[in-house]
């Protein structure tokens, strides 16, 4: 029971990812008809927003402590951050702790900028042509995000730390009354878990209770007639895409601490969040999401060393043999809508 | 000639003609010079255009003419790779038991991946064959096969090759490399030097060279048949080719299972000229690589795969060859100022920026000239001869057929 519990916890971490990617691929392509290949280099953007943010709150000047000497004797250079001579040595050293956190506030901005130009530079000229051309020039524009990122950052990870009060595990399973040491969970994915809840739910509430959400949910059932009611159906849309890309930038900053950015992490998680995206059923939006959960723990419970015994290594492939058993039984996906992109 | 129109017999010898003489044309400028580097006669690069070649037009078949566009068809080369490799450890260095047995299990692959795949069209075809491919690179990448069984199929991350403890029940005394029959070897090269110039002639390129002219030869008579024909009418509409009462699946699984076939020969050949294989040429890179190929060189024609290969590998190594010193020696006329400003310009494209390049150059073409280079050829070729507007060229008809949308 223990270990099953464990599976699921360790399932939802990269599931919420996936969710969180998925959603935003499933709100451009319900909105837009756009197969978005760049989605994954939005997802790193947004892990790189976290390490711009801890790059910049660690800028330091440099001064010689004439009372301390290194090991050939000359005066110690003592790095000082501007952050801490700017508000104390306390509170300074504390947002260079929260770094992560806070770089969540220059993330959304920065990714609904891109999310824009992206929409109005690129993508608008592309929704007259085939899919096939969509896919490939969003799939160029990901190479070259991702090649810009790596000149800037270097091809190796960059170890972007969580706040110290997060850092640690804490034993889950005492709380629900197992032994100890039997469900150990570090606090992080717990918060990046609440955190993608929070933003998901977030997405559908917008959707569901604002005026602005359900004329974009009228546009995605039907383009045509809510633009002959005389709504600028394109500006929302253009809109959507934004918060798509904020939704695929927060899900990369909260979790680069998890596993520090590199440049190709996009791609990792793009072909997943396809495969996620076409279990959930394309446009559905509470598939990609609940696809994105199922598929996340299923990985989890695949490299249980039980199961590896028996199939070793059907951790890296059982996502792909599930998407394919599921698109050969229910083409349409787990809650594909009868007629949208069944052919 | 061999049942070729005239048009399509002469893009054949021409193409055969460079291709045979590519040693002398790929190297225009003497050894000792400047110019040098930018020469592209050297085997290993020459071996790699034509390898790379056939893989395009291989996909070609799929994507040009069915408009499904495969993301996975590396995987296909992957497989190639494997089973000469693995014809290396069994039998000898004699590459040919391997290539045929490339092109027959990559045509089982091709097969069992088009059957399942092929039963959706349009994203979730592509979505599908990505992620065949990507589990076939996770399954070769850390050995899945071998572990679940015991032994070694794939080599996992080192790669496969041959080691000395391997049966290799054939080989005979001295033999350490790929050959031809025991005939010639691979690598074996006659340099001919001519005064400032030095021409190499390699054996594996001339082997290469003439299985890539029969890949083209075969490819024009698929082009021009009626089955070719059938494959255009299902990229034009396939809807309509249901309601006539026609069943496309078949078609469309022996394009997939030819193409498979054309990537397995590639792969083998890859192989066949350096005797490993390793999962990253199964990755999906390496399916986005061909995919550029293609794109850039002019989908739906018949030459465009082949210069969209030979272009891609041409820049791929000339860019990742300049640095900033050999910027600054190119723009040492200009003032210092100015010439540091233009070297820190370019300097991200070059080096180790080439992918930004690439990437830069995929998105330009799939925006302004989504017919690929035969397009812009056409294109420049217009303006020089405006009277003939209504010329009949059918590449122009492939062409043209690009911009209608695809079967969905």
């Amino acid at each position: 029971m223990d270990a099953i519990l464990l599976q699921i916890l360790n399932g939802l971490d990269k599931g919420s990812a996936y969710a969180l990617i998925a959603l935003g691929l499933t709100l451009i392509f319900g909105t837009l008809g756009v197969v978005n290949f760049a989605h994954g280099a939005l997802f790193m953007i947004g892990a790189f927003c976290a390490v711009t943010l801890q790059r910049i709150f660690t800028l330091s000047y440099v001064t010689l402590d004439e009372s301390q000497k290194d090991f050939l004797g000359n005066p110690l250079k003592v790095e000082t951050p501007y952050v801490q001579s700017w508000f104390g040595e306390s509170l300074g050293a504390g947002i260079i702790d929260w770094s992560v956190p806070l770089a969540i506030l220059f993330c959304i901005p920065v990714m609904v900028l891109i999310g824009f130009v992206m929409e109005r530079g690129l993508i608008k000229h592309f929704y007259k042509r085939p899919h096939a051309d969509q896919i490939l020039v969003t799939f160029g524009l990901a190479i070259v995000l991702q090649e810009i990122i790596k000149y800037f950052y270097g091809a190796n990870p960059i170890p972007t730390p969580a706040p110290e009060l997060f850092r640690g595990s804490f034993d889950f399973g005492v709380l629900l009354g197992f032994d100890p040491n039997a469900i150990i969970y570090p606090y992080w994915r717990l918060v990046y878990f609440a955190f993608s809840a929070v933003i998901i739910g977030g997405v559908f509430a917008f959707l569901q209770f604002t005026t602005f959400g359900m004329v974009v949910r009228a546009g995605m059932a039907d383009r045509e007639t809510v633009g002959m009611l005389g709504i600028n159906i394109d500006k929302r849309f253009t809109i959507m895409f934004g918060i798509a890309a904020a939704v695929a930038g927060l899900a990369g900053v909260m979790y680069a601490p998890i596993n520090s950015p590199n440049y190709h992490m996009g791609m990792d998680f793009l072909v997943l969040s396809f495969v996620v995206v076409v279990v959930g059923g394309m446009g559905s939006l509470p598939g990609a999401v609940l696809a994105g959960f199922l598929l996340g723990i299923l990985e989890s419970f695949a490299s249980m060393n039980e199961v590896k015994n028996i199939l070793p290594g059907i951790d890296q492939i059982i996502i792909y043999v599930v998407a394919i058993i599921i698109l050969l039984t229910r083409p349409r996906g787990l809650m594909g809508r009868k007629g949208v992109m069944e052919e | 000639m061999l049942g070729l129109k005239k048009t399509d017999a002469t893009l054949l010898i021409v193409v055969t003609i460079l291709t045979v003489f590519a040693p002398f044309i790929l190297n225009p400028f003497p050894t000792s010079s400047a110019m040098a580097q930018f020469n592209a006669g050297y085997p290993d690069l020459m071996q790699r255009f034509i390898i790379f070649g056939i893989f395009a037009i291989g996909f070609n078949l799929l994507f040009g003419l069915t408009g499904y566009l495969s993301f996975g068809h590396a995987a296909f080369l992957g497989i190639g790779s494997y089973a000469v490799v693995w014809m290396y450890k069994l039998l000898d260095y004699n590459v040919l038991p391997g290539l045929v047995l490339a092109v027959i299990v990559s045509g089982i692959f091709a097969l069992a991946i088009g059957f399942i795949s092929l039963r959706r069209s349009g994203i979730y075809f592509s979505i599908l064959t990505l992620a065949f491919a990507q589990m076939m690179f996770a399954i070769s990448y850390s050995d899945l096969i071998g572990r679940f069984l015991g032994t070694t199929v794939t080599n996992g991350e080192t790669g496969l090759q041959v080691y000395t403890s391997d049966p290799q029940i054939l080989l005979s005394a001295g033999e350490t490399a790929p050959h031809f029959l025991g005939l010639v070897e691979m690598r074996s090269t006659y340099t001919l030097d001519a005064g400032a110039w030095s021409f190499d002639f390699n054996a594996g390129y001339y082997f290469c060279v003439v299985f890539m002219l029969m890949a083209f030869y075969l490819a024009i008579r698929i082009f021009r048949s009626p089955f070719g024909l059938m494959l255009r009418a299902v990229k034009s509409n396939q809807q309509r080719m249901s309601y006539t009462g026609l069943n496309t699946k078949p078609y469309t699984l022996a394009v997939f299972v030819i193409s498979g076939m054309y990537a397995g020969l590639a792969g083998g050949l890859l192989a066949a000229m350096d005797p490993l294989a390793g999962a990253e040429r199964m990755q999906w890179t390496a399916s986005g690589e061909v995919v550029l190929m293609t794109i850039l060189g002019g989908a739906g024609t018949l030459i465009g795969p082949v210069l969209g290969a030979g272009f891609i590998k041409y820049f791929e190594n000339i860019f990742s060859k300049i640095n900033d010193n050999v910027l600054h020696q190119w723009f040492a006329f200009m003032p210092d100022g100015l010439e540091d400003f233009v070297v820190f310009v370019i300097h991200p494209f070059i080096g180790k920026g080439w992918h930004l390049t690439l990437g830069l150059m995929f998105m330009m073409v799939v925006i302004f000239l989504p017919g690929g280079l035969v397009e812009g050829g056409q294109r420049i070729g217009r303006i020089f001869r405006r009277k003939d507007r209504n010329s009949s060229d059918a590449e122009l008809d492939a062409a043209k057929q690009r911009n209608t949308p695809p079967a969905e």
